[in-house]
């Protein structure tokens, strides 16, 4: 005997909370999971922040005396992991990528919302065990890096609490990965190529293989470390036999791409930005695609220049410097065709603008000294100094921190339905930038000169210029005062921002401000040429509003 | 005017160019240089430095200029211009940082032979108790290794041991214990290093070297000083709470009093 089941038969959709409440809800909208992800990376971003002051504090005075020394580096290792993990990954793959791609797609929600909200849902309980952990037994104190065996040495709860933590929101990235590749190649409404798609697309393609690729590398890594400090078996511990230096290749298997995890979706949103702020099409389409692809391949085969130091043979030192130094050709070319971009425009200097020019000159001067320390013998002066600390700051702060704080200003009149406020806005960008440089710049120097990173006491000789440093990051940490005024006035007071308030082509901007829960009222628009700006293209712009 | 454009750029480059090259020599940012291979790093940075500074310079200049140039003024409305790519600018700039890239990556390829980091490692232990072949990884400045029974050997061989939080180095042939590395000026010196807890690393700015020291392997790190003085040693992998703290000093002298140390020492030890 079958049973069988008519096709009507299967449950009734609950009911979603709607108001405000459904921010707080196992919402399925990727446009509710995306606002999701960014508000709860900005909580998490401040707390990383307050720690990168507590960090600042205790270095502008060469001796180890703000906070005990146990402290100092289990806060070290919360600020990178929460930077990380929790607030640059989250936030430009995670609250844009939900929110924008299905609209570039042309489809009206991810390919699987449920996973979708899952993916989400891991993020919150793991930052929140992650941080509690402070108050256990200490959290861990052994870096994000965690190399053993100081890994394995250092109070074990801390430490185990901080790689189970790691492997949630790992598998909340994983999820969120499988979920793009999905919607990208098949929830794209019929009749848009591949080559039409905006250049976000692109680059959330590119970084979700990274994410599938590698980050269940970085997963079984932290699982076997977790065995060697809960089970004392001896993958990578020496006096058991265990070799430290697999951990690390291991590690930097992920953590290499983990980087372009982070800047990756950062070029793409920039990508969509200047083209609307200068009212140009975006510069050199196809080689923009293949350089992303080029990054991604690359990527995954740089890793070992983490570890030229470690001892390392020299034929792998070899090979790794040629990889690493290759990757700023397509990096390069992303560079030269946003300069392009924004030459012969008719530029807005608005807040998203600046913010996006303040990262190409940060990124610039990051990329730069990424090319000096892929160079072996270059690194093995600085590595592990603050040198390094000034290159990757200036990578995913100036680089992507700066990309998140554009798009915010970029998008979100279509998040609220209200516009921020420019002129605080345009202050806001200039108390960072100046705040940013101050701070980061001068580490530099403390590198070349023998400051290594990670101390909480160094040489009396560099303590004016980390005091110099300091207030930079005093600068930085008052610059989040007017955007946080400026978005609690607008979504209040603000202006209202009308469908579609810079003119732009991006399916997105096609529909009501803040989008209807199935993204448009009837069929969604084919926009094969997401950046027809352009003095030629006019008419086809005036027809794209109507 | 094509022609006028021509010039400007050309002009423009070459104030560009000449520039980098006037800063990177007048701008130091590195401290002395006291061993062999520190000279040779600082030709490396020189050059690192002139590429890094026309690139970022040039590019900044580019920006800001776009952004003054090419602002919307007050009224004004419509499109920039419709320029969707030019195959031949974009050849351009692929070729030319592939270029740059390739030539920066030979020449430290060059730079590192010359400090020794292509030299492969001999570490013979036929002389020693244990005959199984010992691993041993070299840092940069590694150069082949005598043997330490060896007796007309050149380089003057040194044991270090690191732990948290201290630096102690062995001198095998006079049996001393310091906490402090004494070496002569211009004798090659070979530092065999071994961690007896978690990762550590040995680094002397002013010898631009470092090199882990990892529990469970050995590391070799050959250098030589060329300039008599005090200079710091640096634990540059977090290995603790008092990481920071973990520091000594390497004392470099001449080898009369290298060798004054070294006497002295030794009959203390006896």
């Amino acid at each position: 005997m079958t049973i069988s089941l008519k096709p009507n038969d299967s449950p009734p959709e609950k009911l979603q909370p709607t108001g405000w409440l459904k921010y707080l809800s196992f919402s399925l909208d990727h446009k509710v999971i995306g606002l999701q992800y960014l508000v709860c990376g900005f909580l998490f971003y401040l707390i990383g922040g307050s720690l990168a002051g507590a960090i600042r504090v205790e270095l502008t005075s060469p001796l180890s005396d703000f906070m005990p020394r146990e402290v100092y580096n289990q806060v070290l290792t919360l600020h990178g992991t929460i930077m990380i993990f929790l607030w640059i990954v989250p936030v430009v793959n995670g609250a844009f990528g939900n929110y924008l791609i299905p609209f570039y797609v042309g489809a009206r929600d991810m390919a699987f919302p449920r996973l979708n909200a899952v993916a989400f849902w891991l993020i919150p309980p793991s930052g929140l065990m992650l941080i509690t952990s402070y108050f256990i037994n200490g959290a861990a104190q052994s870096g994000w890096t965690a190399y053993p065996p100081l890994s394995i040495t250092t109070p074990a709860a801390g430490q185990i609490i901080w790689i189970l933590s790691v492997l949630l929101l790992g598998g909340s990235s994983i999820f969120g990965g499988i979920n793009f590749i999905a919607t990208i190649l098949k929830l794209r409404r019929p009749g848009l190529k591949l080559m039409q798609l905006p250049m976000y697309c692109w680059a959330m393609l590119g970084t979700s293989i990274l994410v599938v690729l590698s980050t269940p590398v970085l997963a079984g890594t932290l699982i076997l470390l977790s065995f060697d400090i809960v089970a004392h078996t001896g993958f990578f511990n020496p006096s058991l036999g265990g070799n430290v230096i697999v951990y690390q290749h291991l590690f930097w298997f992920y953590s290499h791409p983990a980087v372009y995890i982070m800047v990756l979706p950062a070029f793409g949103l920039v990508s969509e930005i200047l083209p609307i702020h200068s009212r140009k099409p975006l510069f050199g389409y196809t080689t923009m695609v293949f350089s992303i692809m080029g990054i991604v391949v690359l990527g995954l085969v740089v890793w070992a220049h983490h570890m030229f130091t470690s001892g390392t043979p020299p034929w792998m030192r070899l090979f790794f410097t040629i990889a690493t130094a290759f990757i700023a050709v397509p990096t390069g070319i992303k560079f030269f065709n946003w300069v392009a971009t924004l030459w012969g425009g008719k530029i807005s200097l608005n807040a998203a603008m600046l913010f996006s020019c303040g990262f190409i000159i940060n990124f610039v001067l990051g990329g730069i000294t990424g090319v000096a320390l892929a160079q072996v013998p270059f690194d093995v002066h600085v590595h592990d100094t603050y040198f390094v600390v000034a290159h990757f700051h200036y990578i995913v702060y100036g680089g992507s921190v700066f990309v998140i704080f554009s798009s915010i200003y970029h998008w979100f009149p279509k998040f609220t339905g209200k516009m921020l406020n420019e002129n605080l806005g345009r202050f806001h960008f200039i108390i960072t930038f100046i705040g940013f440089n101050l701070c980061f710049a001068p580490q530099h120097w403390l590198g070349l000169n023998g400051m290594p990173r990670r101390v909480a006491e160094y040489d009396p000789q560099f303590q004016v210029i980390n005091q110099i440093s300091s207030v930079g990051a005093l600068l930085m940490a008052l610059s989040t005062l007017p955007f946080l005024w400026n978005i609690l006035q607008s979504i209040l007071y603000g202006d209202k921002a009308g469908d579609n308030p810079w003119n732009a082509l991006t399916p997105e901007w096609l529909t009501s401000s803040p989008p209807p829960v199935e993204n448009w009222e009837g069929d969604a628009p084919l926009v094969i040429e997401p950046y027809g700006y352009g003095e030629k293209n006019s008419n086809k712009i005036q027809e794209g509003m109507k | 005017m094509p022609k006028l454009s021509a010039i400007l750029t050309l002009t423009s480059s070459l104030i560009l160019g000449i520039g980098g090259v006037w800063i990177a020599y007048n701008v130091d940012m590195l401290p002395v240089s006291a061993s062999m291979n520190a000279p040779v790093y600082d030709e490396l940075y020189r050059v690192l430095f002139i590429i890094g500074c026309i690139l970022f310079i040039g590019i900044t200049a580019l920006v800001i200029y776009s952004l003054i140039q090419f602002r919307r003024r007050p009224g004004e409305t419509g499109d920039g211009i419709d320029l969707e790519g030019n195959i031949s600018l974009e050849i351009f700039w692929t070729a030319v940082p592939a270029i740059v890239v390739l030539f920066v990556g030979l020449y430290s390829y060059d730079i590192y032979d010359r400090m020794g980091g292509m030299q492969p490692l001999m570490h013979d232990h036929s002389g020693q108790m244990d005959n199984q072949a010992e691993r041993v990884w070299g840092g940069i400045g590694s150069g082949p290794i005598e043997s330490l029974s060896k007796e007309n050997s050149s380089s003057l061989p040194i044991e270090l041991t690191a732990m948290q939080f201290a630096f102690i180095f062995h001198y095998p042939k006079e049996d001393i214990i310091s906490g402090e590395l004494h070496v002569p000026v211009g004798r090659e010196v070979s530092l065999k290093m071994e961690s007896k807890d978690v990762i550590h690393a040995f680094w002397v700015p002013q010898f631009r070297l470092k090199q882990d020291v990892i529990p469970g392997q050995p590391t070799i790190l050959n250098f030589t000083p060329t300039k008599a003085g005090n200079f710091p040693i640096v634990c540059a992998e977090l290995c603790g709470p008092y990481h920071g703290g973990m520091r000594s000093n390497v004392i470099v002298d001449e080898q009369k009093d290298f060798d004054i140390w070294l006497k002295e020492n030794s009959k203390e030890s006896i």
